[in-house]
């Protein structure tokens, strides 16, 4: 046991490594992270832009928080693929044979999936900034984003966790991922909740994404953050322990 | 004590309902090959699994390399390595990466010393630098292999180390094997294949419906078989004709 603890970091960036090279081997991953959401900022902005009402003369900046969660929930979904896989493929066994830190396996993956959602996180920006979004944000506020934003992968990650090690085919390890990437759309993400009839309205108003997606907005805008920002970081926190218990269970229980 | 390197002790397992192993009990010497023989669903993985400390055992005890696989995991990990039933290599990275990464997690001194080692011993040199998505099946099972023996374990376990492999790339990792041996390492093997325990193992033992229902050295098989049958003077009886023999037996009563 307690080699196993003194190796845990070693371990841990073994394993980073390794999946990290599965990224930049399959670019593919990432382009199709970042695609999706760009087409669709770029749908929004220059077709239905001109439609939606939201009381803010710059639409990009309307529009960019709600994006960026849209592409980490299909961000994750490769987490929970690549996790899959190495339990389909023995790889996870072949590790737990070893004398090695077992949780560095799982933790791997968790590390890579910030990596990887960080790194599409800035190109969308990139792309945002191209489009015209502009922020007069200083250094905390960016820190404060920077915050939520990785709060929110890692919750969505350890949800992804537990898809990817309980599913039972490739299709059922990302599928878990639609229903949190259609969520936005049923938030203040593109439109301002109050054209929506009540009960969307009330649903919209009280479920994270809305919470998240006006905290950030307000951040990158200098506004005022108010109440948004707390009940956000609640949904994540709350989130994250549950998904985290839930996928420890499942890992103990693939890893006896 | 003798050199016994594993000794299993009236293991039990049963997936929620399904009774697999019902008391399993054998022992393999230090330096030994030993093959456990059965059928589809006979229990082999399970055996295995429960040895490497993947999976816990109901009842009975397992000692592997003189540590509880219960008890001290750890201690067993360190004695061990495992070439599952199905290649456990990663796809995307090369031959070469997918060694240094197990070196590394072996905590060897030059990981690309021991990679560029056991990739010419088992002639995949010239592929090193390949994804092994690219490699044919039997090239993946070499580097499996290889894998494995990362480390220079004491005891290996091979899960149908040769399942799924053509002629030749079977009589390659029989070589392997009997290398290892005479090497000093202890190898446990399953099997489906009579002739590969025949070829292989210093002993044999056949797992049927949960128990270990023979066991012994090829000779000492080839005793049970009932005499009276051996008509064809100049035939041995074969692994699978002894086989077919005690399982007809023991169903018979
Ligand atoms: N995780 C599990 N849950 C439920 N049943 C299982 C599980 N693993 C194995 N079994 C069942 O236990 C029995 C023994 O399985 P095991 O994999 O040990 O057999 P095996 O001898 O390795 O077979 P094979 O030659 O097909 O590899 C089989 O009937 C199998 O279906
Ligand atoms: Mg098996």
């Amino acid at each position: 046991m307690e080699t196993a603890k003194k190796h845990f970091f070693s371990d841990l960036g073994v394993m980073l490594g390794r999946s990290m090279r599965h990224i930049s081997r399959s670019m593919d991953t990432i382009v199709t992270v970042c695609i999706t959401p760009i087409a669709m900022m770029l749908l929004f902005v220059y077709v239905f832009g001109g439609a939606i009402q939201t009381g803010t003369d710059n639409y990009v900046n309307y529009l960019l928080p709600g994006i960026l969660l849209i592409a980490i929930a299909s961000g994750v979904a490769y987490t929970s693929y690549r996790l899959f896989l190495d339990k389909e493929r023995g790889i996870i066994e072949r590790f737990h044979s070893m004398p090695i830190a077992r949780s560095a396996v799982l933790w791997g993956h968790v590390l890579t999936s910030l990596v990887s959602n960080a790194i599409s996180v800035i190109v969308i920006i990139l792309v945002a900034l191209i489009m015209g979004f502009r922020s007069s944000a200083g250094i905390l506020p960016w820190l404060a984003v920077t915050g939520i934003l990785m709060l929110f992968t890692l919750a969505l990650t350890w949800v992804a966790a537990i898809a990817g090690l309980s599913a039972k085919t490739v299709d059922g390890a990302s599928a878990f991922s639609y229903p949190i990437i259609f969520l936005p759309f049923i938030s203040s993400a593109f439109v301002p909740t109050n054209s929506m009839p009540t009960v969307v309205r009330v649903f919209a108003e009280n479920q994270p994404v809305t919470s998240i997606v006006e905290a950030i907005r307000a951040l990158l805008s200098g506004q005022p953050v108010g109440n948004d920002i707390w009940v956000a970081l609640a949904w994540c926190l709350g989130i994250l322990i549950v998904a985290y218990l839930f996928a420890m269970r499942a890992y103990k229980r693939k890893a006896a | 004590m003798k050199d016994t390197a594993i000794q299993v002790k009236g293991l039990q397992k049963s997936y929620k309902q399904l009774h697999v192993l019902k008391g399993v009990d054998f022992e393999v010497e230090k330096g030994n090959i030993f093959a456990l023989l059965g059928s589809n669903g006979a229990g082999k993985t399970t055996v295995v699994k429960i040895l490497t400390t993947l999976l816990k055992q109901d009842s009975g005890t397992a000692t592997v390399n003189g540590f509880d696989v219960a008890t001290k995991p750890d201690n067993v990990r360190q004695a061990i390595s495992l070439t599952g039933q199905f290649a456990a290599v990663d796809e995307i990275l090369t031959g070469r990466e997918n060694l240094i990464m197990i070196a590394k997690l072996r905590y060897l001194k030059n990981p690309r010393q021991v990679a560029d080692d056991l990739l010419k011993r088992f002639g995949l040199t010239d592929a090193a630098e390949r994804k092994v998505s690219t490699y044919s099946g039997g090239m993946r099972r070499r580097l499996d292999i290889a894998l494995s023996l990362v480390g220079k374990p004491h005891i290996i376990f091979l899960d149908e180390p040769t399942t799924g492999l053509d002629p030749e790339a079977r009589i390659e990792v029989w070589k392997i094997i009997k290398e290892l041996a005479d090497g000093g390492t202890t190898v446990l093997l399953t099997t489906q294949y009579l002739e590969e325990a025949e070829q292989l193992a210093d002993r044999i033992a056949i797992l049927h419906e949960g128990r270990i229902i023979a066991s012994g050295t090829l000779a000492e098989l080839k005793k049970l078989f009932p005499s009276a049958k051996v008509e064809y003077v100049e035939k041995q009886p074969s692994l699978e004709e002894i086989f077919l023999a005690i399982i007809g037996k023991k169903e018979a009563k």
